[in-house]
């Protein structure tokens, strides 16, 4: 049962991450909040990857015989944190061009779209 | 022949190079970033082309990356290991649509964008976001399906927001990043349950293996959440009508092949990944129900529009309805198999194309408003018709094949879906029919309210590449139309059965035997 703690940590940072898009209105909160999800999801692929008594899977340092873990979920990770950079740097530049243009960053009130 | 063999990879890497190289080329000097983008441009679409005529002649063609021999699939042991490229009748068909909104919308840039404002950048961007779509088109693997699903996002959204000398696309960029971003975690993250239920990313290893435990059915609906929300059905369309009606022309009628990527991704997903565990009609009607509360939504919201990019971007958002009614309809027969059930899914897979050639035209003519006038507001606008005489004409066929007036290729995929959704349940036909009526009105007033009645201030004409762009997208809404049989034969009937039967094919051209 203890085997699924970091399961189950992962899933509540999702779930808060959720709800922060759904109950905040600061578009740099709602960033804050995407990046928990991200970091959730991350958190996930890692813990996938872990193997009891695995050693990392470098060839020439491993003892002999040992058991090596499967690299995949750290280059899934590393991907998918290199994408998580690229997606946050882009929201937030939006979120200041909007302050730029409107002066505030409450979504309530810069809603020229609509309908 | 061996460029042919390495097509499905050029195809994906030219465009991606294409981007990154642009930007250097046009430190040299503007015209030879053009001729460079010419060069790429060209280059990609026949390498699509090629990939489609080997695939429609010869079957699936598998092509594996870091292999001695591109089509050395297995590793030893029997497990594939190696990233690698399936192509299928139903990749080839979106691969064709990809190349064909691309082509037009690159045409249409070079004299549609100025070049103080970003034209080299809007550029690279179209070439990021269309190796992005022809990527996740052609990828075998689930994971390389979401670092292409995040790259088209980040492209698709720069493309919307890069006018920052203007408040309302950043607002609409920042809206649809926020949605495709938690729809592509979605995905990762049911692409991490599947890799630590099998240990695998290939799909065609995970098809084999996917048996629909509880584990599965969660994966089955992270997917289909995240690929709903990109694809802008109903629950999560608030996106697609603010990007697609802010994005430029050129970058609007893009958007509208990347959600049909999306939803190449949906099919892939539900008849090849879980197509062997799926056997209760469920997902089948919750596919189809969303496709009927999309058009009837998407329509019910055009007719109050008073925008004319918003109004042509709801009436993208009801297309997605159709497809989704469509293929949801053959999803539901599945277990069965009717011959009806392939009707179907032939409609709606025709629909993708149709859609994107129409759509795209009408994006393209309000992108010729918006530069002549300035405005796209229907009660400022009025008697273009006398000054730009080709774009209202092509803006009036784009109109009756949207609304699927006979003859034009609108009403052929519309017929298709028309009588097999009556197999199924009449209400689906009825509303689909009361959407089409209502498109048709939608698109009557727009037409006359723009173009039509006396000329009330000088319009600036169109551009040469723009009217070829514009005439490209014509021709193929012609060709269509006129002669629907020879495109359902050659191209919708291979997509459609890929999907249909073709599971045990794509899982034997992978895993051999």
């Amino acid at each position: 049962m203890i085997g699924n703690f970091p399961f189950v940590v992962c899933m509540i940072l999702i779930a808060l991450g959720l709800w922060t898009l759904l109950t905040r209105r600061n578009l740099i909160k709602l960033t804050i909040g995407i990046s928990l999800i991200e970091s959730g999801v991350n958190l996930f692929l890692v813990t996938l990857g872990y193997v009891r008594g695995g050693v990392a899977p470098i060839y020439t340092y491993a003892p002999p015989g040992a058991k090596m873990v499967l690299p995949t979920p750290q280059a899934l990770t590393l991907t998918s944190i290199v994408i998580g950079l690229a997606t946050t740097a882009l929201m937030l530049a939006f979120a200041v061009v909007i302050y730029r243009h409107r002066g505030t960053l409450d979504a309530r009130k810069i809603r020229e779209l609509r309908g | 022949m061996t460029i042919g063999v390495h097509a499905p990879i050029l195809a994906i890497a030219v465009p991606l190079l294409g981007a990154f190289a642009l930007p250097v080329f046009a430190k040299v000097h503007r015209s030879l970033r053009d001729l460079w983008a010419i060069a790429v441009g060209a280059f990609t679409c026949a390498m699509v082309i090629t990939v489609a005529v080997q695939t429609f002649t010869s079957g699936i063609q598998v092509y594996t990356l870091g292999a001695a021999a591109p089509t050395d699939t297995i590793a030893s042991g029997g497990f594939p290991i190696r990233i690698m490229l399936v192509v299928d009748g139903m990749s080839a068909f979106m691969g064709l649509i990809s190349a064909l909104v691309g082509l037009a919308s690159l045409v249409y840039a070079f004299h549609f964008l100025k070049e103080e404002q970003g034209k080299t950048l809007a550029m690279t961007l179209f070439f990021l976001l269309w190796a992005g779509m022809l990527g996740m088109e052609y990828t075998g693997d689930m994971f390389n399906f979401f670092v292409f699903l995040e790259v088209t996002s980040i492209a698709a959204c720069s493309l919307v927001g890069y006018r920052t000398w203007e408040s309302r696309p950043a607002e609409a960029a920042f809206k649809t990043m926020a949605l495709y971003t938690v729809g592509g975690l979605l995905v990762l993250l049911a692409i991490g349950i599947l890799y630590g239920e099998y240990g695998a990313l290939n799909i065609a290893y995970l098809s084999s293996k996917i048996t629909g435990s509880q584990l599965d059915k969660i994966a089955l609906g992270l997917l289909l959440g995240g690929l709903l929300m990109k694809v802008g059905a109903v629950p999560a369309h608030m996106w697609a009508p603010d990007a697609y009606g802010e994005a430029p022309a050129q970058a609007a009628i893009m958007l509208v092949a990347n959600t049909q990527a999306s939803l190449y991704g949906l099919w892939r997903v539900l008849f090849t990944l879980f197509g062997g565990a799926l056997s209760a009609p469920a997902v089948g009607w919750l596919v189809t129900s969303l496709g009927v509360l999309t058009l009837l939504v998407a329509v019910l919201m055009a007719v109050v529009q008073t925008d004319l990019g918003r109004l042509i971007a709801y009436g993208a958002v009801s297309q997605i309805g159709y497809m989704l009614l469509g293929v949801g309809v053959g999803l539901t027969v599945l277990p069965s198999r009717p011959d009806w059930g392939l009707v179907a899914m032939k409609g709606g897979i025709f629909h993708m194309v149709n859609d994107a050639a129409t759509i795209g035209l009408l994006f393209l003519a309000a992108g010729v408003v918006k530069r002549a006038v300035g405005t796209r507001d229907l009660r400022a606008l009025g008697g273009l018709g006398h000054d730009l005489k080709w774009t209202s004409g092509f803006f009036f066929l784009g109109a009756l094949a949207l609304a699927g007036i006979p003859p034009l290729n609108g009403f052929a995929s519309k017929f298709l879906i028309y009588e097999s959704s009556f197999r199924l349940s009449p209400i689906l036909t009825a509303i689909a029919v009361l959407g089409s009526i209502l498109l048709l009105a939608v698109f009557a007033r727009a037409f006359q309210g723009a173009f039509l009645g006396p000329r009330l201030r000088e319009a600036k004409p169109a551009s040469p590449s723009m009217l070829v762009a514009m005439g490209v997208l014509a021709a193929v809404i012609l060709a269509m139309g006129l002669v629907p049989g020879f495109f359902v034969e050659h191209m919708v009937t291979p997509a459609a059965e890929a999907l249909w039967r073709g599971r045990d094919l794509y899982l034997a051209a992978v895993l051999g035997g």
